[in-house]
């Protein structure tokens, strides 16, 4: 809670050093999320454990051939981090609500939406950034070259956001509901099928000689509108929730 | 002003009987319709060169493709105006149109499959379409299950017109993408969205069949949302003599 | 019409099993469901009218529970 009070005083601090003062709300979100999860270190490296985990099984599952395990090596990090994104998604608002901390912030006079906007961003740091970092390692277990793991590093960058943003909406809309995890996954996986599709191929496209350009293009497109629409989408999503 | 005469029957009450008036004139209309579709595609048209009689399963297999895609849009259009007008009636479509959507992506997938096998040797292809179909499928279910997950009548009307309304501005991106992922994949060779070049009589037994399950749509909805009715309004006084 | 007897209609070329399995599915999903329709209107109007007939005017808050229970069991 003293976090919250601490809030208080930062919009000002934001609105002397320039920034609109619409953007405050934001910034005092992400680093109050940021703060609980420098508390609970774990729950990144469970993200992050999962991950290797799950990439490990792919060539347990198919077998060590290096030549195949270069052509599936793209999808399957993707996969990995599509799943090790599911997987930290009901954390996103669930701890708060259970202490109604996300009711105050929905009745605070600042914009709930800018700081849900904020805790996803957060989330992203925290739980996509780090898959980012740890993906060209894994990359090299399937043995992608340098120029893959460039495009593959690029891609997850702007795919992670991306999925982030789509989970979140998944998160808000079975907050407190039963069949949590497997229900989210439900709904979320099919809205995850284009990044996939586009983040995977980029990596594809480069081994196979072709232009990544037009990949990563409508993945950046996609992540674009996903950032105008998804923080609204969860904001309202969240209500009906809470109601 | 015609919006308020299309609000009388948003009343339950009116709504009710009217559905219940209805609801037979769309079956019988989706028989005629399809007895009609089935004569054309099986007695009028001609047999295909490549696939011989096999062929003819696209008048099912496109029929419900179109519907499971058309299915969708209709539940997120009823989900949006019960979410924008607050309609409880609305909402109670949307929710009642779901499972049959859902059944003809399920019938889209099995006759795709059965078209599939004597065509390819495969019983599954992955392309555009079907694989198309298969995440309409998975949204359908998602809709159904947020819905049965939540007890609360308004929350659960409510969360499920979200998603079906986050999942319908999805469903272009979506077929975009695996249209775009087939292309690079498999090339032009396997694909069940490549029919045979289309006779006339193929084109509109296909519309004919596509009509009959669209008016038996229709009518399922009615009555699914008849049974919806009775199931949340049962302490009201219209109710009571509704069954009476 | 191509038919030249009702058997070459019924062999569809070799196709049969396919053909036939297509559109009996769909004349079996479509059956289906109708009849799961019809045989959930039929037990909620029994039940409703089983309800009025015993106790006229019970209050609201039972039936929201009862609403709970009816959405949990009845997808058709």
């Amino acid at each position: 809670m003293s976090a919250l009070v601490e809030g208080a005083t930062v919009p000002a601090a934001a609105a002397r050093a320039g920034a609109a003062r619409t953007h405050g709300p934001l910034f005092v979100a992400l680093r109050r999320d940021l703060l609980l999860a420098a508390r609970h270190r774990s729950e990144v490296f469970t993200a992050l454990s999962f991950f290797v985990v799950v990439t490990s099984l792919f060539p347990l599952g198919i077998g060590p051939e290096p030549e195949l395990l270069r052509r599936i090596g793209p999808g399957a990090l993707w996969v990995a981090a599509l799943l090790a994104t599911l997987l930290g998604l009901p954390r996103l608002f669930a701890s708060d609500h259970a202490d109604g901390t996300l009711e105050q912030m929905a009745l605070a006079p600042r914009s709930f939406a800018l700081q849900v906007a904020g805790k996803m961003a957060a989330h992203w740091l925290v739980c996509g950034l780090p898959l980012v970092l740890m993906a060209p390692l894994l990359g090299l277990q399937f043995g992608l070259d340098a120029d893959a793991l460039g495009v593959l590093v690029v891609s997850l960058l702007v795919g992670t956001p991306l999925l982030s943003l789509i989970g979140a909406i998944g998160a808000a809309l079975t907050l407190g509901v039963r069949g949590g995890g497997a229900l989210l996954a439900l709904l979320v996986l099919p809205l995850y099928v284009p990044a996939l599709v586009f983040g995977s191929g980029a990596v594809e496209a480069q081994a196979a000689g072709l232009s990544v350009r037009a990949h990563l293009s409508i993945l950046g497109a996609m992540l674009v509108l996903a950032l105008c629409f998804a923080p609204w989408a969860t904001t309202a999503a969240l209500r009906i929730a809470m109601e | 002003m015609k919006s308020l005469r299309a609000f009388r029957f948003a009343s339950p009450a009116t709504f009710y009987p009217l559905a219940g008036r209805l609801q037979p004139l769309f079956a019988a209309l989706a028989l005629v319709l399809a007895a009609a579709g089935l004569w054309l595609g099986f007695f009028v048209a001609p047999t295909d060169a490549q696939q011989g009689e096999g062929y003819r399963i696209i008048f099912v297999h496109v029929a419900a493709s179109w519907m499971a895609m058309f299915l969708y849009c209709v539940m997120a259009f009823w989900a949006g105006v019960g979410l924008a007008f607050h309609v409880r009636l609305a909402a109670m479509m949307a929710s009642a149109v779901a499972p049959t959507g859902a059944m003809f992506a399920l019938l889209s997938l099995l006759t795709g499959a059965l078209w599939g096998k004597p065509m390819w040797g495969t019983w599954w292809v992955w392309d555009a379409r079907l694989t198309s179909t298969l995440v309409l499928f998975m949204l359908y279910l998602g809709f159904m299950a947020l819905q049965a997950a939540i007890d609360d009548p308004r929350r659960s009307d409510k969360a499920g017109a979200l998603l079906a309304l986050v999942g319908v501005v999805n469903v272009p991106i979506i077929y975009f993408s695996v249209r775009w992922w087939n292309t690079l994949h498999q090339g032009a060779t396997v694909s069940l969205t490549k029919s045979p070049s289309m006779a006339q009589t193929m084109l509109w037994g296909m519309l004919l069949m596509a009509l009959a399950f669209w008016m038996y749509a229709i009518a399922a909805s009615l009555g699914r949302v008849r049974n919806i009715l009775l199931e949340r309004e049962a302490h009201t006084d219209w109710v009571r003599h509704a069954v009476a | 019409m191509q038919w030249h007897s009702a058997s070459e209609f019924f062999a569809m070329g070799g196709y049969a099993g396919y053909v036939w399995g297509s559109v009996g599915a769909c004349a079996l999903a479509v059956g289906i469901e109708s009849w799961l329709l019809r045989r959930r209107h039929r037990r909620l109007v029994e039940a409703l009218r089983r309800r009025s007939g015993t106790t006229p005017g019970t209050p609201a808050s039972d039936h929201a529970s009862d609403h709970a229970s009816d959405r949990r069991e009845t997808t058709a």
